[in-house]
């Protein structure tokens, strides 16, 4: 039996094609996914994250935890509210998970994982929290809806209090800050400006059903896929695992090396990997007709690669993918469609922002 | 609930075949496939003149999930493509037994007919499925 987030019947009301999503019964699309996915381009969406899994850390020691549990260093958050993207790595420096750290307190973090890998990420986090006395707490009474889009903003005020409007007025990219019942972090995961807001689960259908009634359309997990993707933005599981060093998942800027005094898990054989060098992730666009998909070998001078994401992007009218490929890659390279062998233009992974082409 | 139109012939790999007269049979995928497939954004079709047999793979529809091979129902040569496509793939979606169609095959083997699907055998297909 699939779980079923608080939201599912708002889903079925909304005409969702529920899928099965690594033991969530989510929805793909409402009908359309490319109608979905220029909504949020151009007005705004929403997508029940509910999945996800918030956990909160507590103790005075938690911040020199997070120091040592995550390679991006969370001294850089001196600001509450303020969050970072981290990956989560284990000793060899593959990536356990990819995750937000909000600074909440100066005894009081926040992360949210992603839910695939919600047994494992509790099991490594409580292990190494030992030694810190920090106080680990899942928070399943929590959903969470992300609004997305150029709009988004503007039609989530229409839902909140004045206290609560005061609360977000202003508030910079990466930022989060409880307003009444409600977290509201300036994160997103589709390129564009929004919210995710988690609040409790028996306040989730009622705050769906008025952001419907402001005019935000919901987007099921079809359309969150091809936006993240023109932005450029990992998919745990499929851009990289435990058996992916960051450094080979275009993660490089998410590790702080500095201070060189700073242990965290995995540091070591990082540092190896950088000297020997690794693969590196890139972005593939195809003009022509046709679309490169995850699994599909990359030939290029230096070797071969494989695509780790790729779709039709419908903002830019063709394909895009995410790659791993031989350092050596360079503005070329050829992918084995069913076959017959394609030129692709190699770019950085970063295609779509704001609703504008970016490369 | 799938619509599967009575007057058409289908093969259990979701393609439909509408018989046009004098041996032309115009052949496209069930709503039910297009479902399946989710938003169409490319279909690469035959050439007008290809000589194709029954069950082989034909065209590829490419949808925002998936790459998927159509295969020739019947045998026989394609005599027309639905040039539409090119510019507006989501005609499969939107009209999948009507503007949506793929191509239209000159059959060369009538008795190939007798091994379609009528509706409730193509149903049946989709409800095991």
């Amino acid at each position: 039996m699939a779980q079923k987030t608080v939201l599912f019947a708002k889903h079925v009301e909304c005409g969702a094609k529920m899928v099965d999503f690594h033991g969530w019964d989510m929805p793909l699309n409402y009908g359309s996914q490319l109608e979905e996915h220029h909504n949020v381009r151009q007005d705004a969406g929403m997508f029940d994250v509910s999945h996800m899994t918030i956990v909160d850390l507590q103790g005075p020691n938690t911040r020199n935890f997070l120091r040592y549990l995550l390679a991006n260093d969370v001294n850089k958050l001196t600001v509450s509210g303020k969050a970072l993207y981290s990956g989560m790595l284990n000793e060899a420096g593959g990536v356990i998970d990819d995750l937000i750290v909000y600074f909440l307190a100066e005894d009081f973090f926040r992360l949210v994982v992603n839910s695939a890998t919600r047994e494992k990420d509790l099991a490594w986090i409580n292990q190494q929290a030992a030694a810190y006395n920090v106080t680990v707490t899942e928070r399943p009474e929590f959903a969470m809806i992300a609004v997305q889009g150029p709009q988004a903003k503007a039609k989530v005020a229409t839902l909140l209090t004045e206290e609560q409007k005061a609360a977000v007025a202003g508030m910079k990219p990466f930022f989060g800050v409880q307003a009444g019942s409600l977290f509201i972090a300036t994160t997103g995961y589709t390129g564009e400006d929004g919210y995710e807001i988690s609040l409790p689960n028996e306040e989730a259908a009622d705050f769906w059903q008025k952001l419907l009634d402001a005019g935000v359309k919901p987007a099921g997990l079809g359309a969150r896929d091809t936006l993240r993707l023109e932005a450029g933005m990992n998919l745990y599981g499929q851009d990289m695992d435990e058996t992916v060093s960051p450094l080979a998942a275009n993660m490089g800027w998410t590790i702080a090396w500095e201070p060189s005094d700073r242990n965290f898990i995995g540091r070591a054989a990082l540092e190896q990997q950088k000297a020997a060098g690794t693969m590196k992730l890139v972005g593939l666009v195809m003009e022509q007709k046709g679309v490169l998909r995850h699994g599909q070998k990359v030939v290029t001078e230096g070797g071969e690669g494989e695509i780790t994401s790729g779709t039709f992007s419908p903002t830019l009218g063709f394909s895009i993918a995410m790659a791993r490929v031989p350092a050596s890659t360079g503005d070329t390279a050829e992918v084995d469609i069913r076959g017959k062998l394609v030129q692709v233009k190699v770019v950085k992974p970063n295609f779509v922002r704001m609703g504008k082409k970016v490369i | 609930m799938s619509n599967i139109p009575n007057e058409l012939k289908y093969a259990p790999s979701h393609e439909w075949v509408r018989d046009e007269g004098n041996g032309v049979f115009t052949v496209g995928i069930s709503e039910h496939a297009q479902d399946l497939l989710g938003d169409m954004v490319f279909v690469e079709l035959p050439e007008v003149g290809d000589t194709v047999a029954q069950g082989d793979d034909v065209a590829v529809a490419e949808s925002v999930k998936a790459a998927s091979d159509i295969y020739a129902p019947v045998s026989g040569e394609i005599v027309a493509v639905n040039d539409a496509l090119n510019d507006s793939p989501e005609l499969v979606n939107s009209a999948p037994y009507g503007d949506g169609w793929m191509f239209k095959i000159k059959i060369s083997d009538e008795s190939e007919l007798a091994g379609l699907l009528d509706a409730a055998g193509y149903q049946n297909v989709v409800d095991s499925e």
